[in-house]
């Protein structure tokens, strides 16, 4: 009789589990596919030699990871790192009070914010960098506006700079902060600021020792999203950086396209790849330890 | 009026649009009491104990605290604590930490900080728990976590939100022994909200009743259930057996059976009346009953049996319960009857 109910419970597990399967199966079939693939093609592409016209050669070597070495490259991943960080510390500084602002509307301006802050999303990437081409350059309506006020006497170099490609990548990502820490605001229970105000603390320290730490996995999620594709990027270090700012990405892209380099833009590739992979990773592990899972405090 | 009233609630009011969720409500609670609030869901009483707290503002209506004014200060502020109905605990802080934040929000020395999370602690029996989170804790331990953290501050009032709702049968049991215990310990005073009318009436030294926003009744548990306020307090408290007629010198005219007796009450009422009967005040007789019935069916308890009997003219069976078990057999004929002063006249 037990064994039975047991049986029958497993098969439902097992039913329960196909169903799933069922359905994970085209999203992570697509995904595996087209991840999986190209990770393998470049991890193999990392170690071969560079062919005359492109593609890849025999022998094996580790040529390529040595000359990632050089502090030619070691900088450029310097540089965008630094600026990349620069993005994500800006986009935090300003989408953390945006979303905590958004989520303290009434219901119905938090739907028209929240649309407000994906319509960037609506126009394509290129035409909205090329407007800060518009907005920069010497005569544009941004040094325009600071001439007539007085504020200038001549145009200032806006347009080419590395300020300008962190403006530019800000612009383009703040979003991808904005969503995923308003959706770890809203999702805190408010209880929670209640028994902190209860237990006699301002609103300022429920904030600190509450909102903050709770919604620090949500802030992370967002801050990885706006530093992994602002470090890949390679459209706005070439439009607003005027090729003087050289990033990873434009250095990647190069070696495919023009050095015909495969290899090594392969090596650079994979740098990137195990970076990122290492910033999720500690993102998961703050999330488990906030939460209480697993690990005693 | 021997204790000096600790709170003072008067006349308070609460609307959310048409939804009227405090209506005039005015009650007093002692220094020391362990006070219910008790009611059907929805009838106020999360909102009464938010109004306290300070998350919520009344319409109208003030709350005093040891004579001063309550409403006027900021919810950090107020010596008030609040076990919240789904504990509320921190889940990024361990057990010792939670217990510790409120102490530390009074910048007491580390020193007694760490000796009175301590003491607390062993209070709800938590020693061993003191470096867990609560997501690893048991509902009846997170329970215990969140009483602690509320009484480690030693409010002078404490506002506990159907504390014991969450946990399962027997160990809410032994938590109402238990949380009548600590209060003795701890010399708080404690307003327990609950929509148990058994919990109420075991752990509690007064009782509110409330209903759609208003207050039905405050009394003791016994005063509540031999002398119901209204009918709605009568039909909410045990059982009862209720008859529809018009109150009458002495008892009420039931029109199905003439004159049934009861106690005068005071103030008299008068018209359409009911009269109340708790089952054990109800007595099978040999002859002379105040009602004739069949036996629709026996129940033995144990200690005690339910017998309820249909009588001819009255809907719902008349319940009675007596000692040990029932001498009397399903389908016979009865006579049932009661002393005057056990039957309550309710107005209607
Ligand atoms: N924030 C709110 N907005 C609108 N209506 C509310 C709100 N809080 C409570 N109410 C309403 O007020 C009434 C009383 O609620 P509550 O005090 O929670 O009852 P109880 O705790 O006795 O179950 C209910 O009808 C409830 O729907
Ligand atoms: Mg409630």
């Amino acid at each position: 009789m037990a064994s039975t109910v047991a049986q029958g419970r497993g098969a439902d597990k097992r039913r329960a589990l196909g169903a799933r399967t069922a359905f994970l199966g085209p999203g992570l079939l697509y995904v595996t596919a087209f991840m999986t693939i190209p990770i393998l093609l470049v991890v193999s592409y990392a170690f071969l030699t560079r062919g005359r016209f492109g593609g890849v050669e025999f022998p094996v070597t580790l040529e390529n990871f040595v000359r990632a070495l050089d502090p030619i490259y070691l900088r450029v991943l310097w540089n965008s790192i630094f600026i990349a960080s620069a993005t994500t510390l800006l986009a935090l500084l300003i989408g953390y009070p945006t979303a905590y602002a958004i989520t303290r509307l009434p219901v119905r301006w938090r739907t028209v914010a929240l649309v407000l802050v994906v319509l960037p999303f609506w126009t394509n990437f290129l035409i909205r960098t090329y407007a800060w081409i518009v907005l920069l350059n010497s005569q544009g309506p941004v040094n325009k506006t600071l001439e007539s006020l007085g504020l200038i006497d001549a145009p200032l170099e806006l347009l080419y700079t590395r300020g300008a490609v962190i403006a530019g990548l800000l612009y383009a990502y703040l979003p991808l902060m904005i969503l995923p820490v308003y959706a770890s605001i809203e999702r805190l229970d408010r209880s929670l600021l209640e028994a902190a105000t209860n237990l006699g603390a301002s609103k300022f320290w429920s904030f600190i020792t509450v909102t903050l730490p709770l919604t620090l996995p949500g802030t992370m999620i967002g801050a990885i999203f706006v530093f992994v594709p602002s470090l890949g990027n390679f459209i706005v270090p070439e439009l607003l950086g005027g090729g003087k700012t050289v990033m990873v990405g434009n250095l990647i892209r190069d070696q495919f396209l023009k050095a015909r380099d495969w290899p090594f833009g392969a090596v650079l590739a994979l740098v990137m790849v195990l970076f990122l992979a290492g910033l999720f990773a500690v993102q998961a592990i703050v999330a488990r330890r906030i939460n209480g899972r697993g690990a005693r405090a | 009026m021997t204790q000096k009233h600790l709170v003072e609630i008067s006349g308070l009011s609460k609307s959310y649009g048409d939804v009227v969720a405090l209506d005039d409500v005015s009650i007093s609670i002692k220094e020391n009491e362990f006070f219910a609030l008790l009611g059907p869901s929805g009838c106020g009483k999360t909102t009464l104990l938010r109004v306290i707290a300070g998350f919520e503002e009344p319409d109208s209506g003030a709350v005093l605290l040891g004579g001063e004014n309550l409403l006027s200060l900021p919810p950090h502020k107020r010596p008030i604590n609040l076990m919240f109905q789904s504990y509320a605990l921190f889940p990024h802080m361990s057990v010792e930490r939670n217990v510790a934040y409120g102490l530390e929000r009074e910048k007491l020395p580390k020193d007694e900080i760490r000796s009175r999370v301590k003491e607390v602690l062993a209070t709800v029996g938590l020693m061993d728990k003191a470096r867990t989170r609560p997501a690893q804790l048991s509902g009846g331990q997170r329970q215990r976590v969140a009483l602690a953290r509320a009484i480690v501050k030693r409010p002078q009032l404490l506002l506990l939100d159907e504390p014991l709702s969450a946990l399962d049968r027997k160990v809410r049991a032994e938590m109402q022994l238990e949380l009548k215990r600590l209060q003795h310990e701890v010399g708080i005073t404690f307003v327990v909200v609950t929509h148990d009318q058994e919990e109420a009436m075991s752990m509690a030294d007064r009782i509110a009743v409330m209903s759609l926003g208003r207050v039905q009744q405050v009394d003791t548990p016994v005063g509540m259930y031999q002398r119901p306020a209204n009918v709605f307090v009568a039909d909410f408290i045990g059982t009862s057996n209720m008859f529809e007629g018009v109150a009458v010198a002495g008892g009420v005219d039931v029109t199905s059976f003439g004159f049934l007796p009861a106690q005068d009450p005071t103030p008299a009422v008068t018209g359409a009346a009911y009269l109340m009967v708790r089952p054990e005040d109800v007595r099978i007789v040999d002859d002379g009953g105040l009602l004739t019935g069949t036996v629709l069916e026996t129940q033995f308890f144990g200690g005690a049996s339910t017998i309820a009997v249909q009588v001819a003219g009255h809907l719902a069976p008349v319940v009675l319960t007596c000692q040990g078990t029932a001498n009397v057999q399903r389908g016979a004929s009865v006579q049932l009857s009661w002393l005057a002063d056990k039957a309550v006249m309710l107005a209607r």
